[in-house]
C-alpha cells in the first residue's frame, strides 16, 4: 500500500509539535492467588509475582518506542485491589504492604504502581478498614504507590459512611506529607463507579473481573485535537465536532498498534485502550486550550460545559470507530494542576470549584487535581466528595476526587509538585459548613436509575 | 509485526550530499531503499525513504543511532520509524 507523504509528515508533526504521546502502558497484574494469613508471606509473595511479570515490561516498552518513534511516556503497573488479596492478613495494618508495592515498582522501573485500593461503595470489610486506615502512613512512606476508594456505584447508592471516612484520610495524608505541599493527597483518588481497567493513576487497579495479566494503555493527545482545531477557519461547532472525531481517530489507531505490540512481544493479553484526553503542564498540551480554541475567552466562562460536552462525546465517537477496545474512562481529564491553561483560568478567575463540578458531569472523571485551603474542614472534603458522588451515581458515569487540603497554604498561595503533576492556585470552598449532614453517616440508597434489570 | 520495512524521514536546511551521507550509513546496514522522495517544501529540505531492513542480524537500536548520529552532523533531523507507525494511524 502507498503511504502518502502528507500523511508521513503530519504524523511527525503530530509527535514533535503537537505532543501526541502514549501517556501509559500499564500492566494489570492479579494478587488473587498471593493471599496469606501471615503478612510476610504474602509480602514476598507479591513481590516476586510483580517482578515477574513485570520484569521485561520496561525494557519492551522501550524498544517499542523506539520502532515506531513514538514517545510512551509512563510505564506503570496496576494490581488488584488490596483490601481484596490482603484480607485474610492478621496484621493491624497495611502499610508493609504498600512498601513492598513500593519495592517491586522501583525494582521493575516502573513510574508508578496502582492498587492500594478498597471497594466499598456498599460496605467496608475488616480488610477494606484496615487497608482505608493504612492510606496516609502508606502513601506518606512510599514514592510509586497509589491508591484508590471507591465509595459509590449506580447500583448501590453512596456509602456515607465512607465517604465520611475519606475526608479524615485525605487530611491525614495532607499533614503527613506536609512538608511536599501535601504531595500524598495527589496519589489519591475517591471513585464512583470506578471502572476496573482504567490505566491513569492515581486511581488505577487491577479489576476482580480482569484476566491475570493484562497489557492496557492509555493515549494522549490535547496538543494534536487543539493544532487540528486551531487549523479550520471560522468553522462551526459540527464541522469543530467533526475534526475532533477524525483527530481522535488517529490518536486511538497509535495507541492501539503500540498496545497490541507491547502485549504480542510480552505474550500478554491486551485489554483496552483508554482514548482519555490527558492534558500535562507543557504549554500548548491542554484541555482547556482546546475549550478556548473554541471560542471562549477563558475556559470556565459560560459555555464551557457545553464544549467540554462537545469535546468529550466526539472524542468518544472517533476512538470508538478506531478500535474495539475501548475502555476505562475514555473522555477529557480535566485535571487543574496538571493543564496549563486550567490553572491560567484560576488564577484570572475565571474557573472557579463550583463551575468544575458542573464541568465534572460531562467529563471522563472529575475535580482532580484541586488545591484547597488547609485548613478546610474534613467535613467539607467529605461534602465535596458527596456531591461528585451524587453526579457519577446518578448519571451512571465514573466520577472521582483528587483534591489536596494543602497544609498551611490559603487562597492567593499555590502548591508546587513538579513533573506531570504540575502546580495548582489554591481555590476556595464554601465557609458553610456540611458537618450534620457529613456525620449523619449511613447509605444514600440507589437512585431509580439503577433498576435497569 | 509483519514486515522489517522502515519510514527514514530527513528535515532540515538544505546542504550539498545529505542524500549521498545518509544514503551511505543506510548502505552500511545492508538497508536497502524501496522508494525515495524529496522535494524542499517551504525553503526546508524534505527526504522520505520507504526502507527495508534485512530479516536477519539487524540492530535497529544502532542503525537508528548511527542515522541520527549522521543527520547531527549534517544539521538535519533524521528519523527512523517502522512503517506501521503510519499505515495504522491514517487507515482502517
Amino acid at each position: 500500500m502507498y503511504i502518502n507523504p502528507n500523511e508521513i509528515l503530519e504524523t511527525i508533526q503530530m509527535v514533535r509539535m503537537e505532543h501526541l504521546d502514549i501517556r501509559t502502558v500499564t500492566m494489570g497484574i492479579s494478587l488473587r492467588d498471593c493471599s496469606h494469613p501471615d503478612i510476610e508471606v504474602f509480602n514476598e509473595n507479591i513481590y516476586e509475582k510483580i517482578t515477574t511479570r513485570a520484569k521485561e515490561l520496561v525494557r519492551t516498552t522501550n524498544e517499542i518506542q523506539s520502532l515506531y518513534g513514538i514517545p510512551i511516556i509512563n510505564k506503570r503497573i496496576s494490581v488488584t485491589p488490596i483490601a481484596v488479596a490482603a484480607e485474610s492478613c492478621r496484621s493491624p495494618d497495611f502499610v508493609s504492604i504498600a512498601k513492598t508495592m513500593d519495592e517491586a515498582a522501583k525494582d521493575s522501573q516502573v513510574d508508578f504502581i496502582g492498587g492500594f485500593s478498597a471497594l466499598v461503595h456498599k460496605g467496608a470489610t475488616i480488610g477494606d478498614l484496615k487497608l482505608i486506615n493504612s492510606i496516609p502512613e502508606a502513601l506518606e512512606s512510599t514514592e510509586k504507590v497509589c491508591s484508590s476508594v471507591n465509595v459509590a456505584t449506580t447500583k448501590t447508592g453512596i456509602n456515607m459512611d465512607a465517604v465520611g471516612l475519606m475526608g479524615g484520610i485525605i487530611k491525614k495524608t495532607a499533614d503527613l506529607t506536609a512538608d511536599r505541599d501535601g504531595i500524598g493527597c495527589a496519589k489519591l483518588v475517591t471513585f464512583a463507579n470506578a471502572p476496573e481497567d482504567n490505566p491513569f493513576m492515581a486511581g488505577a487497579f487491577h479489576g476482580i473481573g480482569e484476566p491475570e495479566c493484562v497489557i492496557n494503555v492509555g493515549v494522549s493527545g490535547p496538543g494534536v485535537v487543539n493544532a487540528a482545531i486551531c487549523e479550520l477557519e471560522n468553522p462551526n461547532l459540527t464541522e469543530i465536532s467533526e475534526t475532533i472525531k477524525k483527530t481522535a481517530f488517529k490518536i486511538t489507531r497509535m495507541g492501539e498498534m503500540v498496545g497490541r505490540e507491547v502485549s504480542r512481544r510480552l505474550g500478554v493479553e491486551f485489554g483496552i485502550l483508554d482514548l482519555s484526553l490527558a492534558p500535562t503542564p507543557v504549554i500548548g498540551d491542554s484541555v482547556a486550550a482546546i475549550l478556548e480554541a473554541m471560542g471562549l475567552e477563558r475556559c470556565g466562562a459560560h459555555g464551557t460545559t457545553a464544549a467540554l460536552a462537545l469535546l468529550n462525546d466526539a472524542v468518544k465517537k472517533g476512538g470508538a470507530m478506531a478500535s474495539s477496545s475501548v475502555g476505562g474512562l475514555s473522555g477529557a481529564f480535566i485535571p487543574v494542576s496538571e493543564d496549563a491553561g486550567m490553572i491560567e483560568a484560576v488564577r484570572a478567575g475565571a474557573l472557579s470549584l463550583e463551575k468544575l463540578e458542573a464541568m465534572t458531569s460531562v467529563c471522563s472523571v472529575g475535580l482532580d487535581m484541586i488545591a484547597v485551603p488547609g485548613d478546610t474542614p474534613a467535613s467539607t472534603l467529605s461534602a465535596i466528595i458527596a456531591d461528585e458522588m451524587a453526579i457519577g451515581v446518578i448519571n451512571r458515569k465514573t466520577t472521582a476526587v483528587r483534591i489536596i487540603p494543602a497544609p498551611g497554604k490559603e487562597v492567593g498561595d499555590s502548591v508546587e509538585f513538579g513533573g506531570l503533576l504540575g502546580n495548582a492556585p489554591i481555590m476556595p470552598v464554601s465557609n458553610f459548613s456540611s458537618e450534620t449532614f457529613v456525620k449523619r453517616g449511613g447509605r444514600i440508597p440507589a437512585p431509580i436509575q439503577s433498576l435497569t434489570n | 509485526m509483519a514486515s522489517s520495512r522502515f519510514i527514514i524521514t530527513v528535515i532540515g536546511s538544505d546542504r550539498v550530499g545529505i542524500v549521498a551521507r545518509i544514503t551511505s550509513v543506510m548502505a552500511s546496514f545492508n538497508v536497502n531503499i524501496v522508494d525515495i522522495t524529496q522535494t524542499i517544501m517551504q525553503g526546508i529540505f524534505t527526504m522520505i525513504m520507504l526502507a527495508e531492513a534485512p530479516q536477519e542480524n539487524f540492530d535497529l537500536a544502532a542503525f537508528q543511532e548511527a542515522m541520527s548520529v549522521e543527520g547531527q552532523s549534517l544539521g538535519v533531523e533524521v528519523k527512523v520509524q517502522h512503517e506501521d507507525a503510519f499505515r495504522f494511524m491514517h487507515r482502517i
